[in-house]
Order: C-alpha cells, then sequence, then structure tokens
C-alpha cells in the first residue's frame, strides 16, 4: 500500500493518512472558490472539499499574468469558515509557496499547472511535506512520476477555465486506458512498459498487478454540467474538481448540489436528468480547439 | 446464521471500496446501498469514512434518512468509522448549522477533534476488547467520542485520554479507520455480533 514502516509512537504525514484522505473524499466534488463565502455556499451544496485560489481558472485565463499562490489571509479566512478540508494551489516546481500553504494550516495542497509554474524542470519534492498533495496528470508516465514525487492524489488535468470537458475526457480515458494495457502485459514486458512510461519500475509492476493507481483518480478541467461530472465518473473517476463551472455559472448554489448529487448517482440518468432542470445559465465556456497552443494549460507540467 | 451475511455499506459517499474489501474477505456478502429500497433484507450495514456533512445532505436529499434510522432504532447491527461514527452519534459538539446525524450510539462526538490534515496521524492502540497485538489505526481529521452515555462502552481510548471506539448492542463506533491499515479485527467483531444476532 505504502512504503511508511509501521509508527510506534503518534506520527504525523505518513503515506497512509495522506492517501487516506483523499479516499475520504471519492465520490465527492471538490470546488473552487476565491472568497470565505463562496467556500460557504460550497460547504451548504454539499462540497466534499475547497479549492482556495485568488482567481479561477477562466479569470486567470481572461485576464492573463502570472498567476500565483493566494494572499494568506484569504486562505485563513476560508479555513476558519469551513469544516470540511481545505485545499489550495502552489505553482509547479514552487516549493516554499508550499512551505507557506503547509505553515497556513491546509489540507492538501495542489501542485497545479493552472498556476504559473516557477520551475520548467523540476516539480516539488512532495515527500518533504507533511500535508499531502494532489497533481494533475494527462497521460499514466506523468501521474506515476508524481506519486514518485510523494503526490498522495492525482487528478486529471482536463483543461481549465474553459467549461469544455473534451480534455477531461481526453485524459481520464488515457489515463484509464493505459492502466488496462499494463494489466494486461506479461511480466517481462513491464521492464520497457516503465522506459516508455518514464516511470519507476516497482511502480509500474504494482499498477501492472492491482489494475489501478496506488492512489486516488479524480479528474478535473472543464466540468461545468451535472452530466459533466457523471461522466467523468462512469469513465473511471474517483470525483471530480469544478472549478470556473459553478462560480462563472448563473445559479452557484443550486448548480453546485445539482453537481454533487450527480456525482453521487452518476449511473442512474434519472437523477441526472432531474438534477439538470432548472439551473439557469452554465459558464459560457470556450472551445479547447480554439485556444492557440501557448495558451492550453494541461501543457505545463511534464 | 448459516449462509454469508448480508452487509450494507451505505455508498453515498466516501472510503465504501476500502469497507468492501475487508468485509469481502471476511467472508460477508457487500451490497451497495444508496436508496431506501435497499436497505432490506440486510443483516447489518456499515457507515463508511467520508465526509460527514456531504453524507448527511445527500441522505435527506434522496429520503433514506428517515429509513436508515428506523432501521438502526429497529435493532440493525451498524458499524460506523469517522464520519460514520458522527453519523451514528446521538449528540453532535460541533456540527456545521444545520448537520444532523442518524443517531443509535448514546455518544457526544466532536468533528475533526484533532485539528487539520497536518495533525491527521497514525499510531498503536490497545483495545483490550481484541487482545493482543495493537492495532494500528490512522486518525484522519479525526473525530473523537467526548462523552458516551450509560448503555454504551469505551472499547479503545487514546494515552492522553480521549475515547475513540465505543460499542453498544450492535452498534460499533470508530473515531479511526482500520479499513485503511488492514486490519480486519473490528469488521471480524461486527460479523460475530451479526451471526450471534
Amino acid at each position: 500500500m505504502n512504503s511508511t514502516p509501521t509508527p510506534s509512537t503518534p506520527t504525523t504525514g505518513t503515506g497512509t493518512v495522506k492517501r487516506g484522505l483523499a479516499d475520504m473524499l471519492k465520490g465527492g466534488v471538490i470546488m473552487d472558490v476565491v472568497t470565505a463565502e463562496q467556500a460557504k455556499i460550497a460547504e451548504d451544496a454539499g462540497a466534499v472539499a475547497v479549492m482556495a485560489l485568488e482567481r479561477v481558472p477562466a479569470d486567470i485565463r481572461a485576464q492573463g499574468g502570472v498567476s500565483r499562490m493566494s494572499d494568506p489571509d484569504m486562505i485563513d479566512s476560508i479555513i476558519e469558515t469551513v469544516s470540511i478540508p481545505v485545499m489550495a494551489k502552489a505553482r509547479i516546481g514552487h516549493f516554499v509557496e508550499a512551505q507557506i500553504l503547509q505553515e497556513l494550516g491546509v489540507d492538501y495542497i495542489d501542485e497545479s499547472e493552472v498556476l504559473s509554474p516557477a520551475d520548467y524542470v523540476h516539480h516539488i519534492d512532495k515527500q518533504r511535506f507533511t500535508v499531502p498533495f494532489v497533481c494533475g496528470a494527462t497521460n499514466l508516465g506523468e501521474a506515476l512520476r508524481r506519486i514518485t514525487e510523494g503526490a498522495a492524489m492525482i487528478r486529471s488535468k482536463g483543461e481549465a477555465g474553459t467549461g469544455d470537458v473534451s480534455e477531461a475526457t481526453k485524459h481520464i480515458r488515457t489515463i484509464t486506458a493505459q492502466i488496462r494495457e499494463l494489466a494486461a502485459k506479461s511480466e517481462d514486458e513491464l521492464y520497457l512498459a516503465a522506459k516508455e512510461l518514464q516511470a519507476p519500475y516497482s511502480l509500474v509492476k504494482e499498477v501492472a498487478e492491482t489494475g489501478a493507481l496506488p492512489v486516488v483518480l479524480f479528474t478535473a478541467g472543464g466540468v461545468a454540467t451535472p452530466a459533466d461530472a457523471a461522466m467523468m465518473m462512469q469513465l473511471g473517476a474517483d470525483g471530480v474538481f469544478v472549478g470556473s463551472g459553478i462560480f462563472k455559472s448563473g445559479n452557484p448554489e443550486q448548480r453546485a448540489a445539482a453537481i454533487v448529487k450527480a456525482t453521487t448517482f452518476h449511473d442512474d440518468p434519472s437523477v441526472i436528468a432531474e438534477a439538470s432542470r432548472g439551473l439557469g445559465e452554465a459558464m459560457v465556456g470556450i472551445n479547447v480547439a480554439d485556444l492557440p497552443a501557448p495558451h492550453r494549460l494541461a501543457e505545463r507540467g511534464w | 446464521m448459516t449462509t454469508a451475511p448480508r452487509v450494507g455499506i451505505l455508498s453515498l459517499q466516501g472510503d465504501v471500496r476500502e469497507h468492501a474489501r475487508v468485509l469481502t474477505e471476511l467472508g460477508a456478502q457487500v451490497a451497495l446501498v444508496r436508496r431506501p429500497g435497499e436497505l432490506v433484507g440486510l443483516d447489518g450495514l456499515v457507515l463508511p469514512g467520508g465526509e460527514s456533512t456531504v453524507i448527511d445532505k445527500l441522505s435527506r436529499a434522496f429520503g433514506i434518512q428517515g429509513p436508515l434510522r428506523d432501521v438502526i432504532a429497529g435493532g440493525l447491527p451498524v458499524l460506523g468509522t469517522c464520519a460514520g461514527l458522527i453519523l451514528l452519534a446521538n449528540r453532535l459538539a460541533d456540527g456545521i448549522a444545520g448537520q444532523e446525524t442518524f443517531g443509535g450510539l448514546d455518544a457526544t462526538v466532536r468533528r475533526n477533534a484533532f485539528g487539520g490534515q497536518v495533525e491527521s496521524f497514525e499510531t498503536e492502540l490497545e483495545v483490550p476488547a481484541l487482545g493482543p497485538p495493537t492495532i494500528r489505526a490512522a486518525f484522519i481529521r479525526a473525530p473523537a467520542i467526548e462523552e458516551l452515555g450509560p448503555s454504551a462502552t469505551a472499547l479503545a481510548s487514546l494515552p492522553d485520554g480521549p475515547v475513540v471506539a465505543a460499542e453498544q448492542d450492535g452498534l460499533l463506533g470508530i473515531a479511526f479507520h482500520p479499513e485503511s491499515t488492514g486490519e480486519t479485527r473490528f469488521h471480524q467483531r461486527f460479523l460475530d455480533r451479526i451471526r450471534g444476532a
């Protein structure tokens, strides 16, 4: 399950407690919020956790510029306002932003491509932290490299801030298909597979044997409707992140609650249909196909 | 009972899969429960770890809160871990506004009793009722039992005081996650209780 030795005295930050918190979030919806008021709305609507950030991805996209970790005062106010887990984003490779977030007492750090990367070579050494990390991935190799660095949860990246679910679909399908391919390989084929995936052999072998990632797999990036969330769950996600989709829509309270219901009953079209009624306008959205390559966030991280 | 006991797991949200794995390993037949009709024909029920506020809301939105209260009051054996303990408690020390529980266990439970995730911990725990060896217990943003009524019995406490597991007839409430650390004795105790019931 993990390599942490059994502690004989109370020990924080073990693999079991880091990965375990993600297990407790399964079947749930994690919502992006930029204020304490939004965090409260998210909690009341049934969010399993909130993601505190300075600007939702749709605004980061519209406004441009460098985007960074949120203001500590804002994170404090969200932690004080809600009792569900609070996550916050650090820039890829920015281990000092991560140190600050751990100091503030967030429950999970998202080393996120949605912010401007701080290091184009190295990701954060997440093993060094007590707080757990979630990282984005577009394919299995990327997911396994993040897990090797200490990520305790993976989310498929999708294309944040677009309201276009096609990239989320592509990434969750890619990861689950690559896991199935690995599970079908003979043991002597796994050496080459590890080389091709650019991931450690031991981890590749573990995934081949269990037919699953050793950590929870959520999906993110472009989920805007109850139907989008249910589709991600039917494609094998353990839960969903919804970013701009809620607070950039006409009726955030109702849409948030509807996405929560559709995630739990993702295999029941009658519930999803009912949840999809009367939600008002969804976020306007951008077609990923219309986005020039340099503006695609999913290509950040490697 | 000669056939495998049929144990439901409330599957609105949380670590359903981990409980299913342990129960299956111990020879139980597992049924996932999201709707009132799925409570029929169960020999026992597990309330998994997860986010108690979310499970509470969904249970009301989909009309299963009342039926759950009825089967618990009717004596169905229930095992609850972490969020499951919170949902099983008769009283909540610091729920969010309007948060409700299913109840059954005569106890007052405090949510997030140890603080946030950076305070989450693993430890070895003595549980006299289960005998040696000690339990490897993972406390993940865990609750604790603040006060236990006369009809309930403490099964385990941390060295510095708080009660973290308690039993009352067929109800077993645990603040940590035996399902996450390969510990099967609590689930075995629960199945034994079902078989004896």
